[in-house]
């Protein structure tokens, strides 16, 4: 017993060392050298100061810009988190009803149940940077009345939706879909 | 089809891979030669002489236990005390206050016990210190040590007439190194490679293109979660776990991490074929855990995709990413929960009724469906020795696996460690239920509300961890009843299994005759499943059908709560 709880101390001590500051100070090490902006969060920079971060969404709800999903959060980070509403919660049912009849009247649709299903739920995160590329055609229409933009505009807009819009990685991993934050900052510069 | 294509990919992965990492495992813990002596053989000699270890001294039961009940305490003791004095610590670069005494507590039961349950959220209660220190630490060793406990276990069924199950600290140590270390280096590569955060900044203010002000929370992120993943811990960095862009930013990492939830586990059941000398027996087992977990995901998916007429919709993107869509979420959920790693990608609270209703039967069944890493593995064997034990009441035989018979005293352990987690399921839950003090905490109403806290007991029961998160359980009375319950369903398992590996260790063999009950053809991979769950259905099923059952029917009727 004696001996055992020697070592067991010991060895307790050895392994907050090696995994608890050799192994992350390694870590953090070699991924400051390799990807030094990767590690540091991918933070987007626009005339010297931090607009955000490309993994991080924000909220957008202004009719001039893109919007992004519906967050539990409101897109405050901290901390991050879902709504964790039950498949028949009526709070639930008041918030994707109450999300349907808005997006459906701003973009002029007829049928708000064919609103992309992410358009209306909240993210897991609350912090979702995409959104369908679905999703960012249907607005198109109200953004180019918002910001009185000619058809070559539009059409720049548009070309600029196919262009940003992500595949799935090595073709099979994950949804089509499209960075909201960099969607808007290219819109800004149309 | 893009779905189908990752879902075949990862199923042919995984019984691709499984088999060559257990090779690699059984030489590593066999003693043999291997490929990472050169690299790390030189740092296990050095643990082995700055803790006095003595690699080639066998223990029997008895001391190898103390030495993980002894390891265990101290490891929990230091976490405690690391997170109450955190605002006294260095690194603390948020000035976050001290935890709480019962945070406390439960973070670090969770964590030493492999559960790695959460009550709180990292980015505004724990400092990088007590996560790097602490929980970094933890997942690392609660890890080892579920497969240092396998390890006892592999070898006192498969040696004969002896006491002598191993070395536990030179079990530890290998795990650690040659295992555990060597992919999470591998993994926090890549990881950071497709965005997942590894710095030692402040967070960041930023000013959002509407210009509002957003605080982005930063850290040694990438290198927990690769082993968080690995060693299934899964205690999120960030409150919103795997779900986090920061966690599990690309569909690629996504993938990744999923893969190393199951990986070790999986590997372990060959390493047990190599020790057993026989791959048809370890097959058999693998084969039996993965039509289980085929089962549940075929359900899950099912159910997932179905049409909620609460919410009008099929395949509610609710609490899911859109980076991820459904498939990914319900493959993440399963896979989390047949392991016990209990990271998420997607809010299990807000899953379809029986999506949540497999998840939580997944926990209720206690991790053996590869299960937790090592803890799977001797979780499934504590089934198969009952299984055979009831095949032999029905023959008349007396019950035998891998030639060693199967006695009294076995099947009281196996009863025990059965029992020990399914008596904290319902038993505590009832208590919850029945008290303001576990009412008050939940999120929804109406039978998801008896989910949320069913889930929860099962979850901290089979040390899985993760959650119908809506339940608020950072209150005296959860974290209290919650922690209980983890270190419960570790060490009431953990005991009986080492007293299994002892008593079994000191048996004959009995060689092969044509009247011996195999234990590696199809018919006992039947007969195991049926007995996994009709044991855990009998026991699960009154509960079950008071919550996420009643609830699918409801859904179906439109009704809300």
């Amino acid at each position: 017993m004696k001996t055992q709880s020697k070592i067991a101390l010991k060895f307790l001590l050895v392994m907050i060392i090696l995994t608890g500051i050799i192994y992350p100070l390694l870590m953090t090490g070699l991924a400051q050298l390799g990807y030094p902006s990767k590690a540091n969060g991918s933070l987007i920079m626009n005339d010297g100061k931090i607009i955000g971060s490309e993994l991080i969404g924000q909220k957008f709800d202004s009719s001039i810009y893109f919007w992004s999903r519906p967050s539990a959060i409101g897109y405050n980070p901290i901390p991050s988190g879902g709504s964790n509403l039950g498949p028949t919660s009526d709070t639930l049912k008041k918030q994707v009803g109450a999300r349907r009849v808005l997006f459906a009247k701003i973009n002029s649709m007829t049928d708000p149940l064919s609103i992309p299903k992410e358009m209306v739920f909240a993210s897991g995160s609350g912090l979702d940077p995409h959104i369908s590329p679905e999703a960012a055609l249907l607005q198109v229409d109200h953004i180019s009345r918002a910001r009185h933009f000619e058809n070559s505009q539009k059409e720049k807009l548009l070309n600029k939706i196919k262009e940003l819009t992500e595949t799935p990685q090595f073709f099979c991993l994950g949804e089509q879909r499209i960075n909201v934050l960099i969607l808007n900052l290219e819109l800004n510069k149309i | 089809m893009n779905e189908a294509i990752q879902l075949i990919l990862f199923l042919v992965l995984l019984a691709v891979l499984s088999p060559l990492l257990g090779k690699y495992m059984a030489k590593v813990f066999m003693g043999e030669k291997h490929i990472m002596i050169p690299v790390f053989g030189w740092l296990e000699k050095l643990v082995y002489r700055i803790s006095g270890v003595k690699s080639e001294e066998e223990m029997n039961w008895k001391i190898y236990m103390y030495g993980v009940l002894l390891f265990n305490l101290f490891g929990f003791v230091f976490l405690y005390l690391l997170q109450i004095f955190q605002a006294y610590l260095p690194l603390n670069t948020e000035k976050l206050p001290n935890v709480s005494w019962h945070l406390a507590f439960n973070t670090a039961m969770s964590f030493t016990t492999n559960t790695n349950w959460q009550s709180y959220s990292g980015e505004n209660t724990l400092s990088y210190l007590v996560q790097m220190l602490g929980l970094t630490v933890q997942n690392f060793v609660s890890a080892a040590t579920g497969i240092a406990v396998v390890l006892a276990l592999m070898r006192g069924l498969t040696r004969k007439t002896t006491d002598a199950l191993g070395n536990f600290w030179a079990d530890m140590t290998r795990s650690v190194l040659y295992v555990l270390l060597p992919l999470a280096i591998i993994l926090t590569l890549a990881l950071v490679g497709q965005g997942a955060v590894q710095t030692f900044s402040h967070y960041v203010k930023a000013t959002t293109l509407q210009g509002t002000e957003q605080v982005i929370p930063l850290g040694p992120a990438a290198s927990q979660i690769a082993i968080k993943q690995l060693g299934t811990n899964g205690g999120g960095f960030f409150g919103a776990n795997s779900a986090h862009p920061f966690e599990n930013p690309t569909p690629f990492s996504n993938f990744l991490e999923l893969f190393a939830i199951i990986i070790i586990s999986a590997g372990l059941v060959f390493t047990f074929g190599h020790y057993m000398k026989s791959k048809r027996q370890a097959r058999a087992i693998f084969i039996t855990m993965f039509i289980l977990f085929a089962l549940g995901l075929a359900i899950s998916l099912w159910a997932e995709y179905g049409h909620n007429n609460v919410l009008n919709v099929s395949g509610s993107m609710e609490g899911k990413e859109t980076r991820f869509g459904v498939m990914n979420s319900v493959l993440w959920s399963v896979t989390t929960t047949v392991t016990s790693n209990g990271s998420v990608n997607a809010m299990h609270d807000s899953l379809s009724p029986l999506s949540g209703l497999v998840a939580m039967f997944n926990l209720m069944l206690g991790e053996i469906i590869f299960g937790g890493v090592g803890s799977g593995l001797y979780g499934i064997i504590i089934f198969i020795l009952l299984t055979v034990f009831i095949a032999g009441l029905m023959v008349g035989r007396t019950p035998e696996y891998l030639g060693k018979k199967v006695e009294a005293y076995e099947m009281k352990m196996t009863i025990l460690a059965i029992l020990a987690p399914a008596i904290v399921i319902k038993l505590f839950s009832a208590i919850a239920c029945s008290i303001p003090a576990g009412i008050s905490g939940l999120n929804n109403a109406g039978p998801h509300g008896l989910s949320e806290i069913l889930y929860a007991f099962s979850s901290a029961a089979g040390n899985n961890g993760s959650a119908f998160g809506g339940l608020n359980t950072n209150t005296v009375f959860y974290n209290l009843m919650l922690g209980f319950g983890m270190l419960i369903g570790r060490f009431g398992i953990i005991i009986p299994v080492m007293a299994i590996a002892g008593s079994m260790a000191k048996k004959k063999v009995t060689p092969v005759s044509s009247g011996t009950f195999r234990t590696d053809n199809w018919l006992f991979v039947m007969l195991l499943i049926s007995v996994i769950l009709i044991v855990g259905g009998l026991t699960f099923f009154p509960p079950l059908a008071l919550g996420p059952i009643v609830e699918h029917f409801l859904m179906n009727l439109g009704v809300t709560f």
